[in-house]
């Protein structure tokens, strides 16, 4: 084994797995809506603890993962505390890590058949409770929500459309920045504010 | 890392001693890490976490695979201070002795104290478990049955 796998993961590893899983679901459930995980998990570079503790939850080894490479060095831990099979082609991945926003269109937005055949994309960025503001409006939303988030690039709205329009087709994404996570199911829509 | 742990080299040795720690019960270990004098501190990177395996055969060695069905084991993965990582496989849902196994496992690979726990622990637990199984073989060979008696009498 590598000397990189040098933190642990969950130190309850039923308790904190189940309370990151509601959080993400909670999340999906209200686009946009802040949710605290993975506080007190020591991370390897270059994961935040949300973004750790959703792999940690969500990752094994029946969900092909790709990794954005600017994250390899992580890619040990995740492969000794999820059992993760790593994908290079990010098409056949059900999770995909990144750190910058990939196009979409390199992401399985699943089939007519078995939209939920679809990836989920867990993008890591600066901050989510600052930065350009966006105002979420769909499923779960009885009125338009605000979202604020630093680190997404100038055409993700735009971006964000095109994957939208796909609907039921289509890639969630969970934002992660620091202990925070919010998510964009593809349902939602999402413009500047 | 100690040589017998590079890639492409045989893993014999580590496997004889983890397959000599997991046969060996938390109290025996506790103790034998009590003579061990001076030990590193370590953290748990997988804390002991109870789950089954599947066992599978094959008749007479060599037929088709099958599966014999599934037991209950205990793993966990220590990290000690000095960097080294040590895994441990047991039998059963004894998470203490999971534990102990693991930090055996990871001292083993220190190359300072590898020998000396080899030749204090390591050996001496195979010693008694050769012992105790040889015990058990001999009372059972009593009771062997010796077919060749009949056949003597038909022929």
């Amino acid at each position: 084994m590598s000397e990189a796998v040098s933190l642990p993961g969950f130190a309850d590893p039923v308790h904190e797995a189940q309370s990151t899983f509601r959080a993400v679901l909670d999340a999906m459930a209200r686009p946009g809506q802040l949710h605290r995980v993975g506080d007190g998990l020591t991370v390897p570079a270059p994961l935040d603890q949300a973004t750790a503790a959703v792999l940690l939850t969500m990752v094994d080894n029946e969900t092909p993962l790709w990794l954005d490479p600017a994250a390899a060095a992580a890619r040990d831990w995740l492969a000794f505390h999820c059992g993760a099979v790593f994908v290079e082609q990010p098409e056949l991945a059900a999770f995909a890590v990144a750190l910058t926003l990939p196009n979409f269109a390199m992401l399985s937005a699943g089939s007519h058949e078995a939209p939920e055949s679809s990836a989920t994309l867990i993008l890591q960025i600066a901050a989510l409770d600052m930065g350009s503001r966006y105002r979420l409006a769909g499923p779960g939303l009885r009125e338009p929500a605000p979202l604020a988030a630093t680190g997404l690039p100038a055409g993700f709205v735009q971006a964000w459309q095109q994957n939208h329009a796909l609907f039921p087709r289509g890639v969630d994404i969970i934002l992660c920045a620091g202990a925070s996570l919010a998510a964009l199911p593809r349902s939602v829509s999402i413009e500047e504010a | 890392m100690p040589e017998n742990l590079l890639p492409g080299s045989p893993h014999e040795a580590r496997r004889r001693w983890m397959a000599v720690l997991a046969r060996a019960s938390a109290d025996t270990l506790a103790v034998r890490l009590g003579q061990c004098g001076a030990v590193p501190g370590y953290r748990r990177l997988r804390a002991p976490e109870s789950g089954l395996v599947m066992v599978r055969g094959r008749a007479g060695g060599g037929g088709a695979p099958f599966n014999l069905g599934e037991m209950t084991v205990t793993r966990c993965t220590v990290r000690t201070d000095d960097g080294c990582v040590g895994h441990a496989y047991v039998a059963g849902r004894d998470e203490r002795q999971a534990e102990l196994a693991a930090l055996f496992d990871a001292l083993m690979q220190d190359p300072a104290r590898g020998p000396d726990i080899l030749a204090n622990v390591i050996e001496p637990l195979a010693a008694e478990q050769q012992a105790r199984r040889a015990t058990v073989a001999a009372k059972a060979a009593a009771t062997k049955v010796q077919f060749f008696a009949m056949r003597n009498m038909r022929a």
